[in-house]
């Protein structure tokens, strides 16, 4: 060999084959891989239909493409929305919101804890004030919204309700999707308020009001991209996020909603990472086992119950900062993953991500990498090219079935909220991510450009900064509001929330009440303390 | 000193950020590597990780920021130590921090900022070479 190592014991160089979650790859997969009990009919089926396992659609990207949805939102409600024009006149489909960060823990911008972060990480929301300004010019019924949001999730919506309401759109012209997976936060992201069983009231609330009001609202996005952030491996984002839908699904059903109802409103969100085919494999594995959990566990009869649809999103852990363009051959290797796994919409990461916020430049590559995906590289032209590789449908029974274990533990615990209580997936989170990161450490991993190939003449792109005078805006803004609305009728509104809440009626009108009277994201949710209490980790290291 | 008592670390997280893939994994190579760790867990005040180090008597806060606030959240630690007689505690840190930032970091009294892609290893080499035991009364 060129490179003068020794070779391996059978003519292989002396490398473990593992994916990136450490699985075990073989030489070469055959049919004895597959295994005797392998049924093309059983496992696979047709293109959209039981279990999906090829897609949820008979044509595919034949007959549509994914969505290509790019996050956005920085600085003020007004920088947001005209990223928002720039990406609706350059081509995009559908929009996403990021929030800022006391947006997400439901603190207004003038809280204490506030201090340094508002309009940082995303757009900052206080009152339906500065949603009208997010919004502006963009016709609601025209267009599909994501929103990353949970433990505020019921008060964003409404307030996106509320301007829908003002441009004259029905509410149920609405299309669009909210992300308002709280078990997810327990697990991986940490943006919470309440404990998970009120938290889970909340939800049932909305999806109630949904199936009444908005039956074209996704009312929840299950996601697993922030579980595999926060260092999992593939088969524990697959295993924990379908675990958080079951739960999900139960307490649906058990707040007496019909499963059919309910189900179909929901959606996935999931991470693409770097090991091509373990992501295709964990793609696949979801729709099957989704479709057994939801025939076979809640005894769903629409199809569109049984399908599981998702966004994926590259994975934002992967980029590097050092030597930062490398970002764009990862991305483009995770977003082709997604589209042969079947995705119904997609992010892909800019190549800066790792320095700073996107700049217009790199969100724009990242499109266009989609762009060159869908039109130039001829992958849309056949249903799941990969369908009956003996090697990705191996993988994808390994990865079911490390899954579906998995599952079973959590099912034994009580389900995945008392699995939350417990540190469960917490712990075998934390247990991966330092695994990993001793790999790449010891070099048993490789990172190009950090752990090999490291350059010492790095050359840094420009970055997106976000001044401190947003924030000094968005208090001048909610001071103003504050000011000018009519303070009697909101603290009716809001004691008429306290009293829902007590209650146990559905909570989103009393919600939607206080928004239209520009209650804040923090004064609506802390209405809702004194009756649900507020949450706090018990740290596991 | 005589005694050989351990190196004692506080990692924390400030602000309202909720990523501590970074903060636990420190924080276990701290631990593997002999320390004593201090973790406080997520959503920390400013005042609240000063007041606990300086009740944990710790030689050195780790803070961990990947929020973009780090230009505000690492001085106000800082002054907040020297206010409460914590003045000689070393305060360093990592997360998602422009190089261009650093140095204003530095000049306000961080020891070292360590970005994305430095080896766990790295880390604890510093801190045994950068971070003495403190003298406790």
């Amino acid at each position: 060999m060129s490179d003068g190592r020794p070779k391996g014991a059978r003519g292989e160089r002396p490398v473990a084959f593992t994916t990136v979650s450490d699985l075990p790859i073989e030489r070469l997969y055959t049919e004895a891989e597959l295994g005797p009990s392998f049924a093309p009919d059983a496992k696979l089926g047709r293109p959209g239909e039981f279990p999906y396992t090829r897609g949820i659609h008979p044509t595919m990207y034949r007959g549509r493409l994914w969505t290509m949805r790019q996050f956005a939102g920085f600085g003020s409600a007004e920088d947001t929305n005209a990223r928002f024009r720039y990406l609706l006149e350059h081509g995009q489909t559908g929009l996403s919101t990021a929030f800022d960060l006391p947006t997400l823990m439901g603190r207004d911008s003038d809280d204490a804890l506030a201090r340094g972060e508002v309009g940082r990480e995303g757009v900052a929301i206080d009152t339906l004030a500065d949603m009208e300004l997010l919004f502006g010019g963009i016709p609601l019924d025209r267009v599909s919204t994501s929103m990353t949001i949970n433990a505020p999730a019921a008060v964003l919506f409404c307030m996106y309700l509320a301007v829908a309401e003002k441009q004259g759109v029905s509410f149920s012209a609405l299309n669009g999707t909210l992300q308002n997976d709280i078990l997810k936060e327990y697990i991986a992201q940490k943006e919470w308020i309440y404990p998970p069983r009120p938290s889970m009231r909340i939800i049932t609330d909305m999806m109630a009001y949904c199936c009444e009001h908005v039956p074209k609202w996704n009312t929840i996005s299950i996601s697993g991209y922030h579980i595999r952030e926060a260092g999992s491996t593939a088969v524990q984002e697959l295993a924990f996020t379908l675990a958080d839908g079951i739960a999900y699904v139960q307490a649906g059903i058990d707040a007496g909603l019909s499963v059919d109802d309910f189900a179909p409103r929901l959606s996935f969100f999931f991470n693409s990472h770097n090991d091509f085919f373990e992501e295709i494999a964990k793609l696949r594995a979801a729709r099957r086992i989704w479709a057994h959990v939801m025939r076979d566990r809640f005894h769903a009869k629409s199809e569109r119950s049984l399908m599981l649809r998702f966004h994926t999103q590259t994975a934002g852990c992967s980029l590097t900062a050092q030597q930062p363009l490398n970002n764009i051959a990862r991305v483009t290797v995770q977003a082709l993953a997604a589209v042969l796994g079947g995705t119904q919409s997609l992010h892909t990461d800019s190549y800066d991500e790792a320095l700073a916020l996107p700049s217009e430049r790199a969100v724009t590559v990242a499109l266009r990498t989609q762009q060159i995906l869908a039109e130039e590289s001829g992958v849309v032209n056949t249903v799941d090219p990969l369908g009956g590789s003996y090697f990705v449908e191996a993988l994808t029974d390994r990865v079911e079935r490390d899954a579906l274990a998995y599952i079973e533990r959590i099912d034994e615990m009580g389900g995945m909220i008392a699995a939350i209580e417990r540190g469960f997936p917490q712990k075998e989170i934390a247990d991966a991510s330092y695994h990993y990161q001793r790999q790449v450490d010891r070099g048993e991993k490789t990172i190009v450009g950090v752990n090999r190939y490291a350059a010492e003449d790095d050359v840094k792109p420009e970055i997106l900064k976000v001044g401190d005078e947003v924030e000094r805006a968005q208090l001048r803004r909610l001071a103003a509001v504050r000011a000018k609305r009519d303070a009697a009728r909101l603290d009716r509104d809001l004691e008429a929330l306290r009293a829902a809440a007590v209650s146990g009626a559905n909570l989103i009108p009393a919600i939607l009440d206080c928004v239209r009277g520009y209650g804040s994201v923090q004064e609506i949710s802390q209405a809702l303390v004194p009756a649900f209490g507020t949450y706090q980790e018990v740290s596991v290291l | 000193m005589g005694d050989a008592r351990k190196l004692r670390l506080l990692v924390g997280k400030v602000g309202l950020d909720g990523h501590d893939r970074g903060a636990k994994i420190i924080a276990r190579a701290f631990r593997d590597a002999g320390f004593e760790v201090i973790y406080t867990g997520l959503h920390q005040t400013p005042e609240q990780v000063v007041a606990t180090a300086i009740q944990e008597d710790v030689d050195a806060v780790s803070l961990s920021i990947l929020s973009g606030a780090h230009n505000y959240l690492f001085p106000r630690v800082i002054e907040l130590l020297r206010e409460r007689g914590g003045g000689d505690i070393a305060v360093f840190g990592g997360g998602i921090v422009p190089d261009e930032d650093i140095p204003g970091l530095v000049a306000a009294g961080v020891k070292a900022v360590f970005t994305p892609g430095v080896s766990t290893e790295a880390v604890v080499e510093w801190v045994r070479s950068n971070i003495p035991l403190r003298a406790l009364g």
